[in-house]
């Protein structure tokens, strides 16, 4: 049940009051009053394209964008101290120097919430909006919106839910829209000079007079075999092969090719697989894309914290303030959503003891997510942790909030359905059923 | 509809010809009648009872002579009848119905009681009248928390719930005791306070003065006059109809009390196919030709016609050929149905097909030669016979069992690899052994122990969380093939199971918990004497039973799975050996004899219920050996039949007038191309942790966890193996796998690293030799000699570039039509 009083839910068994029912009438149980929700559907839907820094393992929170300087040591580790950012009062880790000067184009949500600390169980949490039930397995926000906005890629040819570079393997990102909503994972290494689209592009040492003798000795093999044509699956075999060949010929890969970048801004990104596949990113949001998500692996740091902190914090740097500027500049950041955060949290207490000897582990209770662009505004904090960064002190921000606000700017209707294989009823955004506890869209910062 | 009376003709000796129906019909000759129902009775003010009259002509077949009978009552100040065959009482007394139709005369005796009386209560007089008009449907007050603030349950599943929601929630609102005309119910209902639903019950109709009536007599729950209702049945329950042919339905439910009363214009009528017979008013309109089911469903009792409509047949149909029992029954249907079949497949199209069905992968050119070759009579079941016999039998249909039983690490099934390998072990051996069917759902159903070490104790495992009713869901959608889950949330559309049905269900699983240990991720199945389990909403201790059987009461000690699974593999029991038969059908011919496979109820009927019936029987006698049903179909004729149509069966897809081609399914798929270019991939699943590694001469087909990562088998639809439903491996075609064949980098690195191909260039063999073996590893056939033509004239242009050349004629055969589909 929701409480009326105010933005803190709070959680009890036996559905949902009357009471609430009455507040937005039969519409949104997300915590809106009715003004705020007249406001928002007359409100204009900015967002074409979503890219989700997807920082999996789930990174630590204190040692980025909630930093606790005055919390002692056994909570800061070795990085002491906090950078001022280019808005007053809001402070974020010493290890993200550009980043602090763009402060004004994202916004920090420090009161992310789920509790739940297993791997899979949170990705599927972050990625979907839902809790898990037994009764369905839903599909990740890309494939909603992939699916949703399809026809913003429908003539190029282009997929409209692409994961740079593997997808994550925890759950099956189409849920139970099927097989064809699954997201297209390139594989392979944007930094690398032989990265290639498979399918998209020829295969090295094909050329383009090849491609033709293949394909009119395909013709003819298909024309002399004894098969006969009346087979409807046979006649979408014909057409997908035509389909196919006007992507091969046309310019639908050019999205995907780097080396139209000049050096400078390749290496303003960071020549590593991160950096390239932001700059990938840019590309296919230019080229319609609706959903890009990029996976970062390596942050479940029950060892090394520090190290690996070293070692990432940089890179994630120098590239997110490379995509933030570059989209800014290119006049894409009012239309793209960019959102990082990963699985979970991670402990703010340092895990000095063997064999973690500086780590930190799993924190679903209290953590950090950022968002940016596509009609998110820039340079606010939402939710806050207490003193240590252990506990949650005010505005908790659900998974289901956050994804439901992209719904919003991307003008899709959280209350909308989706389709389901034995017709049950299954809602874009499941909190739309109301029975979870929930902080609100995030309308203080749309 | 009335036919005019010129065209009636009394003929010596009572046979009449009459025009049919439906207008160019040639005149039928009726020799008897048969009327629906005998004598009745009718009781209280809004009984009904419409009468059916059946004519059964000189050739057996029966048509529904109703609208041309005419009806008239003795005494109709005590009934009435109208011209349609509807009786509706007057006052009390007895009279009688007489009708007359074809120069046959037949009485009815009726008796009214309570002519005045309009006693209506909730459970049986109002919960219909919302389900007809729409109350409790899922767009309005049924949605998942209603509208409006009125929750109903959805199709009406649980009408204790209902029945407080209208009398006592919002502060008794809703009914207005004082003044029983101004209740926001009938307001609502009737508009005439604003209601975004509309006008629902219109004043004057029936729905309308029951609700008046009910809430008059004080809104009560049920009546003196009332008892539950028992069951529903359909007249009739089958039927040929002839296309534009119309049938009247009378349903009928039978209630505790012994009363027995026409329902059918409070029913709910629904049409399985409405492109083959559509359904309104109760009456039945065939429109194409085909098979449907009409379900009608009432206070959640359910009954099914089966409609079929045949097509005119060519004239020369084709003689039964039978190479076994399946074959008569199959063609006794498509007889029936007017569908000749297609011709018998050629040996190459078999050999590739049986190969592709039976242990998934092709046959090698060595292999495909020597069946070509062979001139033995019995080649195709000696080879039936030798392919169930290999090993890649095994791990082909491990793989299958793997996606019902969802074997896999990670979410939402999360059993981790080292579970994985130890139930996929388990599978493996079981049917490697060809264990009976019925001990390995009992070992699955009732094992117990460490899921580490004791593979079937996964089952009651595999499952997002612990619930006892999602074990049981599973149980019932992999054993009986029925979709008991739908009744989770509400009461199923079509059944009669709500989700009492499943609570009491998953309360066999109820004693089942689970204990970790020091092993990370494992987990001890164990029985919990102690735990039962609990409505979650009454908090009562739930009784094990199974649907519409009777509640069982455990022991102190004792396992109630057992009793389940005793129930299960009891030799009469109608789902168990039914579903598997099924199942196997569906697998190997691509269409279940009840489809999907995976919702079987009686209001789903099988199209062909004597060869289901046949298959089952088969099983059971022979003490439940998978393999002789195996051996069964793939000895038929019906499945060695060529998947060309011919100019009738074109369209039937559910007869199995010809064998459905279909795309390879992804394991298929790339096993086959791997085969072809003797080439192999490494799998591997880094999450979770511990990291899994197959031997590289793994096949796509032996891999035991549904978290392999593997770009290309998600590309072709692997199925995630998140459900168990069949329907979740898709083998549809897309753009993706097209542009894949086409065009992809990794094809392109198997063709120039073939082993295969390497050999063929560095051989000494001449090109047709070398365009022989290629058609022989990828279409298990030789080439015809105008394929053959061209591919020489296309090698023989590129000598200088050779290697490339042959690479490019396997590239062609591989993205032909007759590579990726099996045929």
């Amino acid at each position: 049940m929701l409480d009326i009083r105010g933005r803190t839910a709070g959680w009890t068994p036996g559905g949902v009051a009357r009471r609430d029912f009455l507040r937005v009438g039969a519409a949104s149980l997300i915590g809106l009053s009715m003004a705020e929700w007249l406001r928002l559907r007359a409100a204009p839907s900015p967002a074409r394209s979503v890219i989700q820094l997807w920082m999996a393992g789930g990174p630590t929170q204190t040692d980025t964008f909630d930093p606790k300087p005055s919390a002692g040591e056994d909570f800061t580790g070795p990085l002491r101290g906090a950078l001022s950012t280019n808005v007053p009062g809001i402070q974020i880790g010493t290890l993200l120097p550009l980043l602090a000067r763009q402060a004004d184009k994202y916004t920090i949500i420090r009161g992310m919430t789920h509790n739940n600390n297993g791997h899979e169980t949170a990705a599927y949490i972050m990625q979907t909006g839902t809790m898990p039930t037994t009764a369905l397995v839903y599909p990740a926000v890309g494939a909603i919106i992939g699916y949703k906005k399809a026809e913003a890629v429908a003539s190029s040819g282009l997929p409209p839910y692409i994961t740079l570079t593997s997808p994550l393997g925890r759950f099956s990102e189409a849920g139970f829209l099927g097989n064809q909503y699954k997201t297209f994972a390139p594989g392979g290494d944007p930094n690398s000079a032989n990265f290639r689209v498979q399918g998209l592009a020829p295969p090295k040492g094909v050329t383009p007079q090849r491609i033709e003798e293949r394909r009119a000795l395909l013709g003819s093999v298909e024309a002399l075999a004894r098969e006969a044509d009346r087979l409807d699956q046979y006649g979408s075999l014909d057409e997908f092969q035509q389909k196919a060949y006007g992507l091969i010929l046309g310019d639908a890969k050019k999205a995907f090719d780097l080396t139209q970048e000049k050096d400078a801004v390749r290496d303003r990104y960071g020549r590593n697989q991160f950096g390239q596949s932001c700059l990938l990113a840019r590309r296919l949001v230019e080229a319609g894309v609706p959903f890009i998500t990029i996976n970062d692996g390596g942050w479940d740091t029950h060892k090394d914290n520090f190290e690996a902190m070293r070692r990432k914090l940089p890179i994630q740097d120098a590239a997110v303030s490379a995509l933030l500027d570059d989209l800014a500049q290119r006049g894409l950041l009012g239309t793209t959503i960019v959102t990082w955060y990963g699985e979970f949290g991670r402990t703010p207490r340092v895990a000095n003891e063997p064999p973690w000897f500086g780590g930190r582990h799993h924190w679903g209770q209290v953590f950090s997510a950022v968002v940016a662009g596509g009609g998110f505004k820039g340079g606010h904090l939402v939710g806050s942790s207490d003193a240590r960064g252990e506990a949650l002190r005010d505005r908790p921000v659900y998974p289901w909030d956050l994804s439901a606000s992209i719904y919003n700017l991307l003008g899709i209707d959280p209350h909308g359905k989706l389709p389901h294989p034995h017709g049950c009823v299954a809602y874009v955004s499941p909190a739309s059923g109301g029975a979870m506890p929930s902080g609100g869209l995030l309308t203080e910062i749309m | 509809m009335r036919v005019n009376s010129s065209f009636r003709l009394r003929l010596a000796g009572g046979v009449l010809l009459l025009a049919a129906a439906a207008a160019g019909a040639p005149k039928l000759k009726v020799v008897s009648i048969q009327v629906t129902p005998g004598d009745f009775s009718l009781n209280g003010a809004w009984a009904s009872e419409r009468l059916l009259v059946t004519g059964i002509l000189a050739d057996g077949s029966l048509r529904d002579v109703t609208p041309i009978a005419t009806f008239r009552s003795a005494d109709s100040r005590i009934a009435a009848v109208n011209r349609s065959g509807l009786v509706t009482p007057v006052r009390d007394g007895a009279t009688f119905i007489s009708l007359s139709v074809a120069g046959r005369k037949q009485k009815l005796h009726v008796t009214v009681t309570g002519a005045h009386r309009k006693l209506a209560s909730f459970r049986n007089s109002v919960e219909p009248v919302l389900r007809q008009a729409g109350c409790n449907s899922a767009a309005c007050h049924g949605a998942e928390h209603g509208q409006g603030s009125l929750k109903l349950s959805l199709f009406g599943g649980e009408p204790e719930a209902d029945y407080d929601a209208l009398v006592r929630f919002c502060g008794g609102r809703r009914v207005n005791r004082t003044d029983p005309r101004q209740s926001l119910v009938l307001l609502k209902a009737a508009a005439t306070a604003p209601h975004s639903g509309g006008a629902r019950l219109v004043p004057g109709s029936r729905g309308y003065d029951v609700l008046t009536s009910w809430l008059d007599q004080g809104a009560p729950w049920d009546s003196a006059a009332d008892a539950a209702v028992v069951s529903l049945s359909l007249y009739p329950g089958e039927r040929t109809l002839r296309k534009g042919e119309t049938q009247r339905l009378l349903a009928t439910a039978a209630f505790a009390n012994g009363a027995v009363r026409d329902v059918t214009a409070e029913a709910v009528f629904h049409s399985s196919d409405p492109r083959v017979a559509s359904v309104a008013d109760g009456e039945v309109k065939a429109a194409g030709t085909g098979d449907a089911a009409i379900v009608v469903t009432y206070l959640r009792r359910a009954a099914v016609l089966r409609v079929a409509v045949p097509q005119t047949p060519p004239a020369n149909f084709p003689r039964l050929q039978a190479n076994n029992p399946v074959d008569g029954l199959v063609y006794a249907k498509l007889a029936a149905m007017g569908i000749p079949p297609s011709g018998l497949s050629t040996e190459a199209e078999f050999l590739r097909r049986v190969y592709l069905d039976t242990i998934g992968i092709l046959p090698t050119p060595a292999e495909a030669r020597a069946f070509l070759a062979d001139r033995d009579p019995q080649r195709r079941a000696r080879l039936i016979d030798r392919l169930l016999g290999r090993d890649e039998f095994d791990d082909f249909w491990s793989l299958k069992w793997g996606d019902l039983l969802r074997i896999k690490s990670e979410y939402p099934v999360r059993v981790w690899p080292k579970a994985v390998a130890v139930y996929y072990q388990w599978l493996h051996q079981s049917l490697a052994e060809n264990k009976p069917y019925d001990q390995f759902a009992r070992e699955l159903i009732t094992a117990t122990g460490s899921n580490f070490r004791v593979g079937p104790a996964n089952f009651v495992r595999a499952v997002a969380n612990k619930d006892p009713r999602t074990v049981a869901e599973s149980a019932a959608l992999v054993f009986m093939g029925a979709r008991l889950g739908c009744a989770r949330c509400h009461s199923h559309p079509y059944e009669s199971w709500t989700p009492g049905d499943v609570l009491a269900l998953g309360a066999f699983f109820g004693r089942v918990n689970y204990k970790s240990t020091l092993e990370w991720k494992e987990e001890i199945v164990y029985l919990d004497f102690k735990a039962n389990l609990r409505d979650p909403r009454t908090r009562q201790v739930v009784q094990p039973r199974v649907p519409a059987g009777e509640p069982v009461k455990a022991g102190p000690e004792e396992d109630p799975r057992i009793r389940f699974a005793a129930w299960l593999t009891a030799p009469d029991n109608p789902w168990f050996a039914s579903n598997i038969v099924n199942r196997i059908w569906f697998w190997l011919m691509g269409t279940g004899i009840v489809n999907e496979p995976d919702d079987m109820r009686p209001t789903n009927p099988p199209s062909n219920p004597q060869l289901l019936e046949y298959l089952r029987k088969e099983l059971v006698d022979s003490h439940y050996d998978l393999r002789h049903i195996y051996r069964l179909i793939l000895n038929s004729r019906t499945y060695q039949l060529s998947s060309e149509p011919n100019e009738w069966n074109a369209a039937d897809t559910a007869h199995f007038a010809r064998y459905a081609a279909r795309r390879l399914s992804a394991e298929q798929m790339l096993d086959a191309v791997s085969q072809v270019t003797e080439t192999s991939e490494a799998f591997r699943s880094i999450i979770p942790e511990p990291f899994s590694n197959w031997p590289s001469d793994t096949r796509a087909t032996q891999i035991s966890d549904g978290n392999t990562e593997c770009a290309f088998l998600d590309m072709f639809g692997r199925p995630p193996r998140d459900t168990p439903y069949e329907e979740e491996r898709d083998n549809a075609l897309s753009l993706r796998q097209t542009l894949y064949f086409l065009n992809s980098e990794q094809l392109e690195g198997k063709l120039s690293s073939s082993p295969r191909l390497k050999r063929l260039l560095a051989s000494k063999q001449s090109d047709t030799e070398i365009v022989d073996e290629i058609y022989l590893a990828a279409l298990s056939r030789f080439p015809s000699e105008e394929e053959r033509k061209r591919l020489l004239e296309y090698l023989g242009a590129r000598k200088s570039a050779r290697a490339q050349a042959v690479q490019d004629v396997v590239w062609a055969v591989l993205n032909s039509r007759e590579f990726l589909f099996n045929h």
